[in-house]
This record gives structure tokens, C-alpha cells and sequence, in this order.
């Protein structure tokens, strides 16, 4: 059996851990992270490779000729963020029918991690708004409550947005955000500028709501990764909370 | 039949506007709308007709699986695109925000039949995506195993 040299293991090491911590840190899936990392160590030859991934961190380990070698990378921020996933994705297809070499292939990877975002923050405060009026109309609201919806979600977003990147804390950005949307919902309907204050809520808060976590987790736990499953749910908890409080804050004050 | 154009063009822009905050490629935003579009009435038909939420969010989060699973591989894209947006308007964020509202005013008998209600319906999305993962999988394997192939 021969092994690959022990400058190489490093080298592919660390571009599998740059793919997986890119991917991981734009809301892919659990075992897609796994099943890619896997896939790049095999295309560069080592033999055999393992790695357990959960959304706080990833350990990846690679045989050699000399002993194990193992890496733990630690993820702090997480986002959605689907175009790198996708990026990331067709970095790897191609290392897999072996037309990109190790060297090329890890600046292409650093490009993907240092590209800024597809959409500004203004076009997508736009989307969270149009989004809002829409999901009222899903919801069986009335049309005259459209704007109200658009207004409150669109101004929740930005309250999300912004103060995640001053305070850098989710829980506050989100109750702040809900805490918005309930007092917009409130005064639109004390003015009579809109008529119903649940349906109002509800359009404008779905923007916030981690209904991606809920599904992933759910489907994380049945796919037997157990870890993830359950940190993806406490997550998905902690937000739906976050966003109830923010809520029943508004609720107390009017 | 208006409210029916109105479920469906009113779905189609959700999310698509849900696909501009999770950063889905430009050239693929309007086929995530229309798989948005596809399981969001599949619901409402099925809510209309029979009044059954769990089973319609089953039958819509399946539908929007495997419409998933067929672009994926038509447009080789990782299949969490095209799901996660057509996922969003099935999410019971109503009842979530409705069982929230009754904790708030301590009516927790009727808050609790509503997280209740809240969990089935979040746990039959995730079986519907089960369920059409497992179809494509047996489908491919029979499909590999015609052509002789091993790699999945």
C-alpha cells in the first residue's frame, strides 16, 4: 500500500477544511459537508479519510504514511448565504473528475470565502418587505393590509440586519426586530391604516422565522446526526423564542 | 378562482423574495419560485378541500422534494437550493406565532394544543422530504445498477 507524502496530507487537509468550513458556514446541510470533504480527500488519492461535522465545529482526519493526522476547525459565525454552497459545490465536482490541481484549487476555494454578498442589504430589505405583503395575502389577510405588512417587515429585517452587526448577538437582533414589527402592526391598526393585527404580525414576522432550522434539524436527527440535529433545534428554539418575546414585549406596551 | 390566482402569484413572490435573503443565484430565483409556487397550493388545495394541515403540508413539502431533486440535477446545483425556498411558505409560522400569542396572555390550554399542532406540522415537512429521499434513492440505485455503474 503506498501513501502519499506528508506535505501533500497537510495540503489536502487544508483544502478540505476550507471547503467544509465554507460550506458549513453558508447553511449547508450536515452530511452534504461530510459527503464533500470525503470527496476531495478521495480525489486527491488518500486512501481514507474521516470526519464528523456538527454546526459549532469540524475535526476531519486523514491517513498517511506517518500517523493520523487530524485538524479541528472551529465555526463561530453562521449564515445563509447559498451561492457559496453552490460555488463551493462546483469547486469540488471539478476536483473530483481531477481537472483542477491542489494549488489551484485552494486559491479558487479563498476566492469563494473572501467574495462579498451576491445582493446589497437595501435589495434585500426590498425582498424581506415584498415577502411580507405576500405572506399576508397566503394567510388569508385582506388587501388593505398589505402595506402595513410591508412596512413592518421590511423595517423587522433591517432591525435584524443591523443590529446583528453592531451587537453581534442574535437573540437581541431578533427580539428587537419582532419587538419593531409588533409596534408597527399596533400603530398601523390604532391609525386605521390596517385592520387586522394578527394577520399584520404574522406576514411580517415569517422573514424571521428559522423555519430552515426547524426542517434541517428535524431532518438531521432522522438521517441519524444526531449532534447537529439537536444544536440546530436548540438554535431554531432559541429564535422562535427570541422572536415571541420580542412579541409579547409590543403586546405588553400597548 | 381570483383567490386562487391570487394564493398563486402572491407564492410565487414569497419566495422568491425568500431566495434573494438566502443568497440563491441569480439564474436560479425563478425556478425557486415556482417550486414555492407548486407546494404552497398544493397546500391550500389541500386545506380547502379537505381541511387537513398535517397532511397537506405532507403532501406539499413531498412535492416540493422532489421537484427539488429533479432540478438539481437538471441544473447541477446542490438540491438545499431549490428545497429551502420551496420549504418556507409551508413553515406553520401562523400557528407558531399564535401559539406564542396564547402563552403571552396565559391561555396555555389552548397554547399548548397549538405548539402541538405546531410540531406535527413541522415534523410532517421534514417526513415529506424523507419520504422523496428515499424514493430518489431507490429510483438512482435501480437506474445504477441497470447501467452497471457503482458510483453513486
Amino acid at each position: 500500500m503506498t501513501y502519499i507524502s506528508v506535505e501533500k496530507t497537510y495540503d489536502i487537509m487544508e483544502i478540505c477544511i476550507l471547503a467544509g468550513s465554507i460550506m458549513l458556514q453558508n447553511g449547508a446541510e450536515t452530511h452534504r459537508v461530510e459527503d464533500t470533504m470525503t470527496r476531495i480527500a478521495t480525489a486527491y488519492g488518500v486512501k481514507d479519510s474521516d470526519c464528523f461535522v456538527t454546526p459549532t465545529g469540524i475535526i476531519l482526519s486523514l491517513e498517511g504514511e506517518e500517523p493520523t493526522k487530524t485538524k479541528l476547525n472551529r465555526i463561530i459565525e453562521r449564515t445563509t448565504n447559498l451561492e457559496k454552497v453552490v460555488r463551493v459545490n462546483d469547486i469540488s465536482r471539478r476536483i473530483s473528475t481531477g481537472t483542477v490541481g491542489m494549488n489551484e484549487a485552494y486559491h479558487l476555494l479563498k476566492d469563494v470565502e473572501d467574495e462579498k454578498c451576491t445582493y446589497s442589504d437595501l435589495f434585500q430589505v426590498m425582498a424581506a418587505a415584498i415577502a411580507s405583503g405576500c405572506f399576508l395575502i397566503m394567510f388569508d389577510g385582506v388587501w388593505r393590509d398589505f402595506i402595513p405588512a410591508f412596512i413592518a417587515g421590511g423595517l423587522g429585517f433591517l432591525c435584524s440586519l443591523y443590529f446583528h452587526k453592531v451587537l453581534q448577538i442574535k437573540f437581541f437582533a431578533e427580539v428587537s426586530a419582532a419587538f419593531v414589527i409588533g409596534v408597527i402592526a399596533f400603530l398601523a391598526v390604532s391609525t386605521g391604516f390596517g385592520s387586522e393585527v394578527d394577520k399584520i404580525i404574522i406576514g411580517s414576522v415569517m422573514p424571521l422565522v428559522p423555519g430552515l432550522l426547524i426542517t434541517n434539524a428535524v431532518r438531521d436527527l432522522m438521517a441519524g446526526h444526531l449532534v447537529s440535529g439537536i444544536s440546530k433545534g436548540a438554535e431554531a428554539i432559541l429564535t422562535a423564542t427570541a422572536i415571541g418575546s420580542g412579541i409579547a414585549v409590543a403586546f405588553l406596551v400597548f | 378562482m381570483s383567490e386562487f390566482f391570487a394564493q398563486a402569484i402572491t407564492s410565487f413572490v414569497a419566495t422568491f423574495g425568500f431566495g434573494i435573503i438566502f443568497h440563491i443565484p441569480r439564474k436560479l430565483l425563478v425556478q425557486c419560485g415556482f417550486i414555492g409556487m407548486l407546494g404552497w397550493m398544493a397546500y391550500w388545495a389541500i386545506v380547502f378541500f379537505y381541511h387537513n394541515e398535517v397532511l397537506a403540508a405532507l403532501s406539499g413539502s413531498f412535492l416540493v422534494a422532489v421537484i427539488s431533486q429533479l432540478f438539481a440535477r437538471v441544473y447541477k446545483s446542490p438540491v438545499i437550493i431549490f428545497s429551502v425556498a420551496g420549504i418556507i411558505p409551508l413553515v406553520p409560522g401562523g400557528a407558531a406565532y399564535n401559539a406564542m400569542r396564547h402563552f403571552v396572555e396565559n391561555d396555555y390550554y389552548v397554547a399548548v394544543s397549538l405548539a402541538a399542532k405546531v410540531c406535527l406540522i413541522s415534523g410532517s415537512i421534514a417526513m415529506g422530504l424523507m419520504f422523496s429521499e428515499v424514493i430518489n434513492q431507490l429510483i438512482f440505485r435501480a437506474h445504477a445498477r441497470k447501467k452497471g455503474l457503482n458510483k453513486v
